[in-house]
C-alpha cells in the first residue's frame, strides 16, 4: 500500500482499488492452490491406502502353518495283507495314522471330545498327503518318520495372530485347550510357518488351507491367450480398413461412432450378450475359456481398434507415398511399410486391452465362470474359473482364512497387471518415434 | 477326434499348399531365374493356394460345428416313439433330450433310463460318431480339393496378387463390421428377451412400480414371494450410489487435473500423474473387496461411534469407493480438455493482471466447460454401469430410501443376482434381468452419445 496517501482519504485511482484487493486475491490464490494440492494428495493417499490394505491383509498368506508329528506307518493299518498292492494302499485309513501320531505326541489327552478337538488341528488334506507319500515310497510302511503335516486353517490363523489369544474363550474360534496344545507344540519346536506352495499349485477348495490359485491362474492364462488370438488380428484388421481403405461416408462414420460407443458400454452388458448369443444360440459350452474369450474379445476390440488407428495415423504420409511411388500396391504399402511402423503403438494398445480383460469380472459372472471348479483346466474347452472371479468367490467366503487368501490372490493379480502395464510403457519408450 | 486337431491339420495343409503353390509358380515360369515372366511374385501364388486350401475348409468346419447338434437332436427326436413326447412342454422335451445326450456320453442322468431312451441314446452316439467322421472327411476333402484347384490354375499369366489382395480386403471389411455386429447383437439379445418380459409384466409396472421382489412363488401359499417387478427402488439406488461416487470423483478429479496441469512442477507431475492413473488400472473386483472388507466396516464403526445406525452394506461405502475408482477417469479427461484451451487465452488473462487462480476460474474453466461436462457424463455412465463394487459392497434389499447410510441395491446388482442363480432361461426372473440390461444399455448409450458429441464439438472448436 502506498503510504504517501493521506490517512482517511478514500482511494480514488484504479491502481489503489487493485492494490487494496491484492492481499485478498493472493490469499485466494494460495487457497485455490492448496485445494488443488490437497486433491492430488488425497488421490495419492487412496492409492497408498488401497495397496497398503491389500498387502497388510494378504502378505501372511504366502506362508502356511505346518505341524511336525512322528508318524508311524503301521503295517497293520495300512497294508494288513502285506501285498503292497497300490489299491489297498490308496484306500487305507490314513486318518487313523494321524490320530495315532497325535496320541503319541499328546499322551495325556484321552477324553473323546478332546481327542476329536486334537485331530481337528490337522488339516483334512493331511491324510491324502500321507497317502501320496506312501504310494511314492511303499518302503515307508513299518517305519516311523517325522512328518510336517498341514495345520487346519484355525490353527494357521492363530499362529499368524489373526485370532487374538487374549480374547475371552467364548468369543474365540479356537478354544483354550487347543491354544494350550499349540503352545506346547511351539515350545517343542514342532509347529512352524513355511512357504505356502499349496497356494500356487492347487485349485480352489472349501478348506482355506487347501485352496490355491493355480486353477484360476491357468484359466486366466487360457482365456487371455484365446482373447489375444481373436481380438488382435480382428482389431488390427478393422483399424487398417477403417483408417486406410474405407471410403469416408455415412457408413464408416456410423462404424466410427459405434466403436467409440462400444468402448463405453458397461461390461456387464457384454455378459448379457454372451449369455444370450454365444451360450443360448450357438451352444458354446459354459464356464470355459472359449466363451470367456469370445466375450472378452468383443469387449477389448474397441480399445485395440482405437489404439491401432491412432498408431496408423501417426505414420507420416510420406512413407505411403514413397512406397506407392516405387510401385507397391496399396495393400503391399500397408503390409510392408505402414503396419511395421505402427506395430509398437498397436501392441501397446493391445497390452492395455489385455490388462483390462485380465481384470474383468462382471461379464464372466453371467457366463457361468462362478461355478465351483477344483480341477486345474487342461484346455480351451474345459470348465474353469479365472483369477478375478476366484477373488470374488473367496471374498464371499465366511472363513477368516479366506480373507488373507483373497488379498494374496489380489496381490498376484495386481502383480500381473503391473507387469503388463510396465511392458506397455517400456514398449512405448523403446519404439516410439516422433516423425 | 477333436475339432482342434482338425483345425491344426487344416493349418498344416495350408502351409503345405503355400509351399506347393509357390514351387508350382516357379516351375511354370521355367525356373527361379525366369520368375520375372510371372504376373505376381511367387509368394502370391503360394498365398493363393493356401487361401483356397484353408478358407472353404474352415468355413465348412464352422458351419458344421454350429449346426451338428441341432440336426442330430432333430433326427433323434423324430425317431422317438410318439408316446414319449405326448403332452410334454417344450421345457420337458429339452430335459428329455438332455438326458438322452447324457446317457450317450455316460454322464449322470436325472431319471431311470427306459429302453426307449437307451435306444435313442445309442442312436445319438452312433449319429454323432458318423457326423464327426463325415466332418473330418468333408473338411479334409475341401482342403485338398482347394489346393488341387489352385494348383491347376497356377499359370504365369494368372493375376495371383490381385486375387489374394481382394480376398484380404474382404477379410478386412468383415473384421471391421464385427463392431457393428456386436452392437446389433447386444441390442437384439436384450431387446428380444425384454419384449418377452414386457408381455408378462406391463412396462408401466416395471418403470413406475415401487416394489421389487423378483422371487416368484413356487407354491401359492408362499410368503414373501410376490414376484413384483417394480424397478423404481433399483433406479433410485443406482442414482444414489452414482451420485455419491460423482460427489467424490468430480471435485477431487477436477482439482487434481487443474493442479497437475497448471501448477505442479514438471518433476512432481511426471510421477504423480501415472501414480493416480494406477487407480484406473486396478480391477473393479479389488475395489469391491476393499469396499466390502475395509471401507464398509470402517464407516459402520464410525457411524456407531456417532450414534448413527449404519447398515453393514451401506450405499455410502459402495459410492465412496466407486468415486475413488472414477477419480483418474475424470482427471485425465479434464486434463485433456484443459490442455486444449489455447495458451493465448491464458496469456491474455495474465496480461490483464489476473492471478493464476482467477485465470483458471474465469477463463479456462468456462472455456473448457463443455469438455468437462462431456467427461463427467462419461464418468456418470461408467458409475451407472459399474458392477463388481456394488455387487460386493451394496446390498440386495430393494429399499426405496434417500438415506445413504441405508442399504440399497442397483440395476447391475440385480442383473447379476437374477442371472447367477439356478433358474430356467425363460422364467420371468431371467427375462427381468434382460429388461434391466436393456434399460442400462439405453441410458448409458444416450449418456455416451451426448458426451462424445459434446467432447467432439469442443475439440473442433479449438483446433
Amino acid at each position: 500500500m502506498s503510504n504517501s496517501q493521506a490517512a482517511g482519504a478514500p482511494p480514488k485511482r484504479t491502481i489503489d482499488v487493485v492494490n487494496a484487493s491484492l492481499k485478498r486475491r493472493y490469499a485466494r490464490e494460495r487457497r485455490f492452490r492448496l485445494v488443488g494440492l490437497a486433491a492430488v494428495i488425497l488421490g495419492l493417499t487412496f492409492v497408498g491406502l488401497l495397496f497398503a490394505d491389500i498387502i497388510a491383509k494378504g502378505h501372511t498368506a504366502f506362508v502356511q502353518t505346518y505341524i511336525q508329528l512322528p508318524v508311524t506307518f503301521e503295517a497293520q493299518t495300512l497294508d494288513p495283507a502285506g501285498t503292497r498292492d497300490p489299491e489297498t494302499l490308496a484306500g487305507a485309513n490314513y486318518q487313523a495314522v494321524i490320530r495315532d501320531a497325535l496320541r503319541s505326541e499328546f499322551p495325556q489327552v484321552t477324553e473323546r471330545r478332546a481327542t476329536r478337538a486334537l485331530a481337528s488341528m490337522i488339516s483334512v488334506g493331511a491324510p491324502s498327503h500321507l497317502r501320496d507319500m506312501v504310494l511314492a515310497n511303499p518302503d515307508l510302511i513299518g517305519t516311523t518318520r517325522e512328518v510336517w503335516l498341514l495345520a487346519d486353517d484355525d490353527i494357521d490363523m492363530l499362529m499368524k495372530g489373526h485370532i487374538d489369544r487374549n480374547l475371552p474363550e467364548s468369543e474365540r474360534r479356537v478354544k483354550d485347550q487347543t491354544v494350550a496344545w499349540v503352545e506346547q507344540l511351539e515350545s517343542r519346536g514342532r509347529i512352524e510357518k513355511r512357504f505356502n506352495t499349496i497356494f500356487f499349485t492347487t485349485g480352489t477348495s472349501r478348506e482355506p488351507e487347501l485352496a490355491g490359485i493355480a486353477g484360476a491362474l491357468m484359466g486366466s492364462f487360457y482365456t487371455l491367450v484365446l482373447t489375444l488370438l481373436i481380438s488382435f488380428p480382428i482389431g488390427v484388421g478393422a483399424a487398417l480398413y477403417l483408417e486406410e481403405f474405407a471410403p469416408k461416408n455415412r457408413w464408416t462414420d456410423l462404424i466410427e461412432v459405434n466403436i467409440n460407443n462400444l468402448a463405453a458400454v458397461p461390461s456387464i452388458v457384454f455378459g448379457l450378450l454372451g449369455l444370450a448369443v454365444f451360450i443360448s444360440i450357438f451352444g458354446v459350452p459354459r464356464s470355459t475359456p472359449l466363451v470367456a474369450a469370445l466375450v472378452l474379445s468383443l469387449m477389448t476390440l474397441p480399445t485395440i481398434i482405437i489404439a491401432s488407428r491412432a498408431a496408423l495415423k501417426s505414420v507420416p504420409p510420406s512413407i505411403r507415398e514413397a512406397a506407392l511411388g516405387v510401385g507397391a500396391s496399396p495393400l503391399q504399402t500397408q503390409m510392408h511399410h505402414v503396419l511395421p511402423l505402427a506395430m509398437p503403438g498397436m501392441l501397446t494398445g493391445t497390452i492395455i486391452g489385455m490388462a483390462q480383460a485380465l481384470g474383468e469380472t462382471a461379464p464372466l459372472l453371467m457366463i457361468g465362470m462362478i461355478a465351483f471348479i477344483v480341477d486345474i483346466p487342461s484346455g480351451f474347452t474345459s470348465p474353469t474359473t479365472v483369477l478375478p472371479v476366484q477373488i470374488f468367490l473367496w471374498a464371499d467366503s465366511p472363513e477368516r482364512a479366506f480373507v488373507e487368501r483373497t488379498s494374496a490372490a489380489i496381490m498376484v493379480l495386481l502383480a500381473f497387471l503391473i507387469l503388463m502395464n510396465l511392458g506397455a510403457v517400456l514398449l512405448r519408450r523403446r519404439f516410439e518415434r516422433r516423425w | 477326434m477333436q475339432t482342434s486337431t482338425l483345425l491344426i491339420i487344416v493349418l498344416g495343409l495350408m502351409s503345405l499348399a503355400y509351399y506347393v503353390g509357390r514351387k508350382r509358380a516357379i516351375v511354370s515360369a521355367g525356373g527361379a531365374g525366369r520368375i520375372s515372366t510371372l504376373h505376381s511374385l511367387p509368394t502370391y501364388y503360394g498365398l493363393y493356394a493356401a487361401l483356397w486350401a484353408g478358407i472353404p475348409a474352415i468355413l465348412l468346419m464352422a458351419l458344421w460345428t454350429a449346426f451338428q447338434d441341432e440336426i442330430l437332436v432333430t433326427l433323434v427326436k423324430a425317431e422317438l416313439p410318439g408316446s414319449m413326447l405326448e403332452g410334454l412342454t417344450p421345457g420337458a422335451v429339452g430335459l428329455l433330450v438332455n438326458d438322452i445326450k447324457n446317457l450317450a456320453s455316460g454322464a449322470i442322468v436325472s431319471r431311470v433310463a427306459t429302453p426307449e431312451m437307451q435306444a435313442a441314446a445309442d442312436r445319438f452316439s452312433l449319429f454323432s460318431q458318423i457326423a464327426v467322421w463325415a466332418m473330418w472327411l468333408g473338411v479334409l476333402a475341401f482342403a485338398v480339393g482347394g489346393m488341387a484347384f489352385a494348383w491347376a490354375r497356377t499359370k504365369p499369366q494368372m493375376r495371383a496378387r490381385n486375387r489374394v489382395e481382394s480376398i484380404f480386403m474382404v477379410i478386412l471389411v468383415v473384421f471391421s463390421s464385427i463392431a457393428i455386429l456386436t452392437t446389433l447383437g447386444i441390442v437384439l439379445s436384450v431387446l428380444f428377451e425384454s419384449l418377452r418380459f414386457f408381455q408378462e409384466i406391463s412396462p408401466l409396472d416395471f418403470f413406475f412400480g415401487t416394489l421389487w421382489s423378483p422371487q416368484t412363488a413356487l407354491r401359492a401359499d408362499q410368503v414373501g414371494a410376490t414376484g413384483a417387478f417394480g424397478a423404481v427402488p433399483l433406479f433410485t439406488g443406482t442414482l444414489m450410489v452414482s451420485t455419491i461416487a460423482m460427489l467424490v470423483a468430480v471435485p477431487i478429479g477436477l482439482m487434481s487435473a487443474i493442479y497437475l496441469s497448471e501448477y505442479a512442477p514438471r518433476r512432481v507431475r511426471s510421477w504423480a500423474k501415472p501414480t493416480l492413473e494406477v487407480l484406473a488400472g486396478v480391477p473393479t473386483v479389488v475395489y469391491g473387496f476393499f469396499a466390502a472388507l475395509t471401507v464398509a466396516p470402517f464407516i459402520r464403526e464410525l457411524g456407531m461411534s456417532m450414534g448413527l445406525d449404519v447398515a453393514s452394506e451401506s450405499a455410502l461405502a459402495a459410492g465412496l469407493v466407486m468415486g475413488v475408482m472414477i477419480i483418474p477417469f475424470v482427471s485425465s479427461l479434464s486434463e485433456d480438455v484443459i490442455n486444449a484451451v489455447p495458451q493465448a487465452m491464458r496469456d491474455g488473462s495474465y496480461a490483464l493482471g489476473a492471478t493464476q487462480s482467477e485465470t483458471i476460474r474465469r477463463v479456462i474453466i468456462p472455456a473448457a466447460l463443455p469438455g468437462i461436462v462431456g467427461g463427467v457424463l462419461l464418468a456418470v455412465s461408467r458409475a451407472i454401469g459399474e458392477t463388481m463394487i456394488v455387487v460386493m459392497a451394496a446390498g440386495l434389499a430393494a429399499n426405496l430410501t434417500a438415506n445413504p447410510l441405508d442399504s440399497v441395491t442397483t440395476v447391475t446388482v440385480q442383473i447379476v443376482t437374477l442371472l447367477t442363480g439356478d433358474q430356467e432361461f425363460d422364467s420371468a426372473k431371467t427375462m427381468a434381468a434382460f429388461a434391466l440390461g436393456l434399460t442400462l444399455f439405453a441410458v448409458t448409450l444416450v449418456l455416451n452419445v451426448i458426451a462424445l458429441q459434446i467432447v467432439r464439438k469442443y475439440r473442433e472448436q479449438y483446433e
